[in-house]
């Protein structure tokens, strides 16, 4: 997708604004807005550079840093925490070989601490794209994480 | 108020009860009945028989949702816009998620007697960015009111015309706070602005905006079926109908409990959520979320009523009941309560911004051992200017958990002081 | 009117409905103390510091956003409020660079200055600032985010009122900053350098870049002529550095001071004002006449010359093609002056001083030197910097005995003068083109349609029949929407006066800090004050300029004004 297709679909107005960064950024490869984006989103909208670069750098599900294909979401909040959340962060750096916020060298996936998921019933939980994992275990982790390396280029 | 019953199904009624993807299976269950019979009235009416229940607002103030549907009916200007707030992101939260995936016309539904009743024509749900699964199901959910001609031009003949547009939010917990929310819809980021004016006078593009809470808009519907009169007899006098809770934490049974409200967290906790796993004790319970207050295990038989917890400086807010054990760190918790308000902050005016960093540098101190009296006495200062002074809720409430750690668990930090001195 | 009744500090006093909390104590002689507000900005609310108890509110509430209601009672001064602007205050400090006695800003903070009267003795806080590069990349501002307190005063000016936005808010949480897109250096940015920002910053965060130094060496180097040239504008805002009322015109003790500090020979930009003014009116009928670009596009200011080069380069044939006064001032100091006095052009060095930041960024254009380092002006200094000169030196500005220009270039006209004021350029070029048109003496030389702080105007002048239609515009957002205009083809105006800054040059970005419209006013009544006291008030009646186009020049537009006077601009859009 291009930034302009992205707007097409969207508007331009400022009301779609974030809409459009969000879904452009979902088509990108690498999960993130690069300067040249945001130029381009500054460019078709008129809306001041300045001010596309004070969205992007607001919201924390827009990224400017290059991220994986999936972003495992890690709820770190309360009823996570207490319920071992530090535990799956630990299992994910340890499979995944990178640090909290890192992508891995094959740029399949990056672990974000995430805001709470809305799955405290099940706590821990992560989220990755549209699905929740809750209840987590170690062997879980790793058999999650598995479903992905496997999955072709939807 | 022995007749409080503490499980009352009436917004999760249908839970897992109908296909949330199917409009007939909702229909079927005497869906949208409540907005037949409201196009037949009046809006004054509405508001009236809405003021009768006795609501307040589920997002956590529980502001009379009637007075604030009048206040919008009343107000100058046009065109005036409706929201629902879906952006449900209050660790410990999880009722919205559930309302909007198990029963998304029931939210629907309310939204449209709203905007019929204070005639408005265009509608917003606002829902967090992280719920994909909610965005998809309320997407399709619109699609088939729209097939019906629950929404559009001319709903059911009526003359009346609106319709709902879906907002997804990008990350950000303060813009579940009205004014962020606003600004954010209207494509800046979200930081709050200043108030007065209200949205009910001033909202989205300065003009005359209701905004309410997912599961607010749930009840309009049962109250339009059932009377105002009727519904406000459900409860308790100053807090009328049912709540949702989101039970979490150290719990055996964690989950949504629709409860009446005037039942007690006690109650709700060892009946709903049978107890504590491992035979262990309660430490404290979290109520409303990050932004709520803790209270010890003596003071659980309180019960879900605005006015009996207003007496204690204490309120139900959305809901959330979190529970923690007698083994957790109480300062460890702390700690993260706040990094999550730092996190979270917009940054745009001081006390919060600043205020969160130095709130967790105090914590640390304490945490490390090397806090002094004078630490303390700073940081409760510091807590009483963020509450007194910042500009938006998020400020307001982000110490309320440590204030109330200091006023049940004072030795918690006093412990931890190492020195009296300087 | 509306009348509210409200009581503060327990004193009744009826308001209007309308007026802040914070607008409303001042009618009773409480000043609330404040950083983020701005009376010519929208509310901010941010910075938290004017808080107040209002009875029955659950909160402090920020007096610069609540508006009065009918029987409210407030109280400005309690313990609550006092601990509550205190720790917003040390709160503030420990994320700030406190090097406050080395800072540009010492004594002239507006954090300092509340922080000392509200009587923070020490922050309590631990200080977190991270230190980060100043921005020193522009040659007219320097951006120092160590100083900045978040208040958004620079990005309000930079957005609504330049239009440009080139400063954002970035961030959020405690990490919030205040930058251009991408963390960019301001040099890489569209910035035009007009230093509005600097005027509304209440700290030290945005401030312009300080030449002092080298002005000193000069004047203290022997072998060098060191001369100066005092833009119009200067005149009646430099007073204010002193503690004297806004709008005092200080004309005699600017000239005094500057020959205190040292300066060889003290003249008056004013006189090349007048030179503009022939020239540019020259060039206008010649357009008129041979069916040149209209509408033509004034080119003193260079905040604006940086703004139609980055933005419209497309519309660059539409503009002047005469120097500002200042370059043509230096253009002559050294290629025409320095023979006149036996002296070659690297001996002189040439100083302005100006209410701007942007001729900073001027001087230094290539096309500005005689052979790309040898510049026309060496050195611009803004009315702030002459300031802290003034103070370094122990110049009494309050008791120095007034002085005048030398000759030659130190005689002007009202024409000249009026430059300073938005809408000034356009009356000094109507006095003399109507004069040279028509053949006839104007009779009323006040041409009051286009004064004033409206954001755009008009007015309408008959040369003899023929009606010439022009505009007026201060401030680019204004610029931004004539140019708009323009590129439609729907500009039917002859002539317009483009000023970067609100209010002209009396607004300027190196003006005194802390500019209001309020202001703004007092220094544009006083320019045209100073006007009327002239006994020459039109451009082509100055017997210096006449004599040096006799002596030098020979004719407007012609071969040497060619050479010295005039210029040429680059496409340079980012």
């Amino acid at each position: 997708m291009l930034v302009k297709e992205a707007l097409d679909k969207y508007g331009k107005t400022p009301d779609k604004l974030i809409g459009a960064m969000l879904a452009y950024q979902k088509s990108t490869l690498c999960n993130y807005l690069t300067e040249e984006d945001i130029k381009e989103f500054a460019k078709e909208t008129k809306i001041p550079e300045s001010r596309i670069y004070s969205i992007a750098s607001f919201y924390s599900l827009l990224s400017m840093k290059e991220r994986g294909k999936y972003i495992v979401m890690v709820c770190y909040d309360v009823p996570c925490y207490i319920n071992g959340s530090v535990n799956v962060v630990n299992e994910l750096e340890k499979i995944l070989e990178i640090k909290m916020g890192q992508t891995t060298t094959d740029k399949l996936f990056t672990i974000e601490y995430s805001s709470c998921l809305g799955c405290c019933d099940k706590a821990p939980a992560l989220q990755i794209g549209a699905t929740l994992y809750g209840n987590l275990t170690p062997e879980k982790i790793s058999s999650i994480l598995s479903t992905y390396r496997g999955k072709k280029d939807e | 108020m022995s007749n409080i019953e503490i499980t009352k199904n009436i917004l999760t009624a249908r839970f897992d009860a109908i296909n949330p993807d199917s409009i007939d299976e909702y229909i079927s269950h005497n869906g949208y009945s409540a907005l037949k019979k409201s196009l037949l009235k009046t809006g004054e009416e509405i508001i009236n028989d809405i003021k009768t229940s006795n609501l307040r607002g589920r997002g956590g103030a529980a502001f009379p949702t009637g007075i604030k549907m009048e206040a919008v009916l009343k107000a100058y200007g046009s065109p005036k816009y409706i929201i629902c707030n879906a952006d449900e992101g209050e660790p410990g939260n999880f009722k919205d998620r559930y309302l909007m995936e198990k029963d998304p016309h029931q939210i629907i539904e309310g939204i449209i007697i709203c905007a019929y009743a204070t005639d408005i024509k265009h509608g917003y749900i606002f829902i967090r960015g992280e719920y994909i699964n909610a965005i998809n199901i309320m997407r399709k959910a619109l699609e088939q009111a729209r097939v019906k001609g629950y929404l559009g031009d001319n709903i059911l003949d009526s003359g009346y015309s609106f319709d709902i547009e879906i907002y997804t939010g990008a990350g950000s917990y303060v813009c579940g706070e009205e004014f962020a929310l606003l600004v954010t819809i209207e494509g800046k980021p979200g930081r709050s602005t200043y108030k007065p004016p209200f949205p009910t006078t001033s909202g989205l593009y300065n003009k005359p905006t209701q905004i309410n809470n997912v599961e607010t808009f749930c009840n309009i519907p049962h109250i339009i079926n059932m009377g105002g009169e009727e519904f406000s007899k459900i409860g308790t006098s100053s807090s009328t109908g049912t709540k949702l809770i989101s039970l979490s934490g150290n719990i055996i049974s964690p989950g949504l409990y629709e409860v009446e409200l005037g039942t007690s967290i006690r109650d709700i906790i060892n009946k709903l959520g049978n107890g504590i796993p491992n035979n262990r004790k309660i430490k404290m319970v979290q109520i409303g979320g990050a932004s709520g207050p803790i209270i010890p295990e003596n003071m659980l038989d309180i019960k879900l009523d605005t006015k009996e917890m207003k007496k204690l400086d204490l309120c139900f807010g959305s809901g959330a009941i979190i529970v923690m054990d007698d083994r957790i760190d109480v300062l460890d918790i702390l700690k993260r309560i706040t990094e999550f308000f730092h996190h979270e902050s917009c940054g745009k005016c001081t006390p919060c911004r600043e205020g969160l960093t130095q709130m967790l540098i105090l914590l640390d101190r304490f945490t490390d051992g090397i806090a002094t009296t004078n630490d303390l006495a700073l940081l409760e200062i510091l807590m009483e200017t963020m509450n007194q002074a910042s500009i938006c809720g998020l400020g307001q409430a982000a110490p309320i958990a440590t204030q109330k750690v200091l006023e049940y668990f004072r030795e918690e930090f006093t412990n931890k002081i190492c020195s009296t001195d300087s | 009117m509306n009348m509210l009744n409200i009581k503060i500090n327990n004193k009744e006093i009826k308001v209007a409905k309308g007026t802040s909390i914070l607008n409303a104590a001042k009618e009773v002689g409480i000043n609330i103390p404040n950083l983020c507000y701005h009376p010519d900005q929208e509310v901010k609310a941010n910075c938290r510091v004017c808080v107040v108890e209002v009875h029955g509110a659950k909160t402090l509430q920020a007096s610069c956003a609540t508006e009065v209601k009918e029987g409210m009672v407030i109280r400005t001064n309690t313990q609550k409020v006092r601990q509550a602007r205190k720790v917003v205050i040390e709160l503030l400090l420990a994320n700030h660079d406190m090097d406050c006695t080395s800072c540009k800003k010492n004594n002239q903070c507006g954090l300092q200055e509340i922080a000392a009267n509200i009587g923070v003795r020490e922050s309590r806080f631990e200080n977190v600032l991270e230190k980060q590069e100043i921005d020193t990349s522009s040659p007219a501002i320097e951006r120092d985010p160590n100083k900045c307190i978040r208040c958004g005063r620079c990005i309000q000016m930079c957005t609504e009122v330049q239009g440009l936005a080139i400063l954002d808010y970035v961030g959020r949480g405690g990490l919030v900053d205040i930058k251009p897109a991408f963390g960019m250096y301001l040099n890489n940015t569209a910035c035009v350098a007009c230093g509005q920002c600097s005027v509304v910053c209440p700290v030290a965060a945005i401030t312009e870049k300080e030449d002092i130094e080298q002005v000193w060496e000069a004047i203290n180097n022997p072998n060098k002529t060191v001369i100066v040239q005092t833009a119009p504008a200067v005149r009646v805002s430099l007073g204010e550095e002193f503690g004297m009322e806004p709008g005092k015109i200080v004309t005699g003790k600017l000239v005094a001071s500057l020959r205190a500090l040292g300066f060889d020979k003290i003249f008056d930009t004013d006189f090349t004002a007048d030179l503009t003014i022939i020239e540019e009116g020259h060039e206008l009928l010649k357009r008129l006449n041979e069916g040149g670009t209209l509408p033509m596009l004034t080119s003193c200011s260079p905040g604006w010359i940086n703004f139609i080069e980055q933005y419209y380069p497309n519309l660059l044939p539409h503009l002047s093609s005469c120097k500002s006064p200042q370059q043509m001032f230096g253009a002559l100091v050294k290629g025409y002056y320095a023979e006149k006095i036996g002296k070659s052009p690297e001996d002189i060095f040439s100083v302005s001083i100006m209410p701007c930041t942007a001729k900073k960024f001027e001087a230094k254009r290539e096309e500005m030197s005689i052979d790309g380092k040898n510049f026309d002006v060496d050195v611009v200094l803004t009315t702030r910097e002459l300031a802290k000169m003034l103070r370094q030196a122990g110049v009494d500005f309050n008791m120095i005995e007034e002085e005048k220009y030398d000759a030659p270039f130190g005689l002007s006209s009202g024409a000249g003068v009026i430059f300073g004021a938005t809408g000034g350029v356009m009356e000094a070029a109507l006095r003399t083109v109507y004069e040279v048109v028509t053949g006839k003496t104007l009779e009323n030389l006040d041409f009051k349609a286009v004064r004033g702080l409206e954001g755009i105007k008009e007015a309408k002048i008959d040369l003899d029949g023929t009606i010439v239609k022009v505009a007026i515009v201060h401030s680019l957002s204004k610029a931004k929407k004539i140019m708009e205009l323009i590129k439609e083809g729907k500009a039917d105006y002859s002539f317009i006066e483009i000023m970067c800054c609100p209010g002209g040059c009396i607004g300027g970005g190196g003006q005194p800090f802390g500019g209001t419209d309020e202001l703004r006013i007092k220094r544009i009544n006083a320019i045209y004050e100073a006007d009327k006291e002239l006994p020459i008030r039109k451009s082509h009646e100055n017997p210096a300029v006449n004599k040096l186009y006799k002596e030098f020049l020979i004719e407007p537009l012609g071969e040497k004004s060619h050479h010295l006077l005039h210029t040429k601009y680059v496409d340079r859009k980012k």
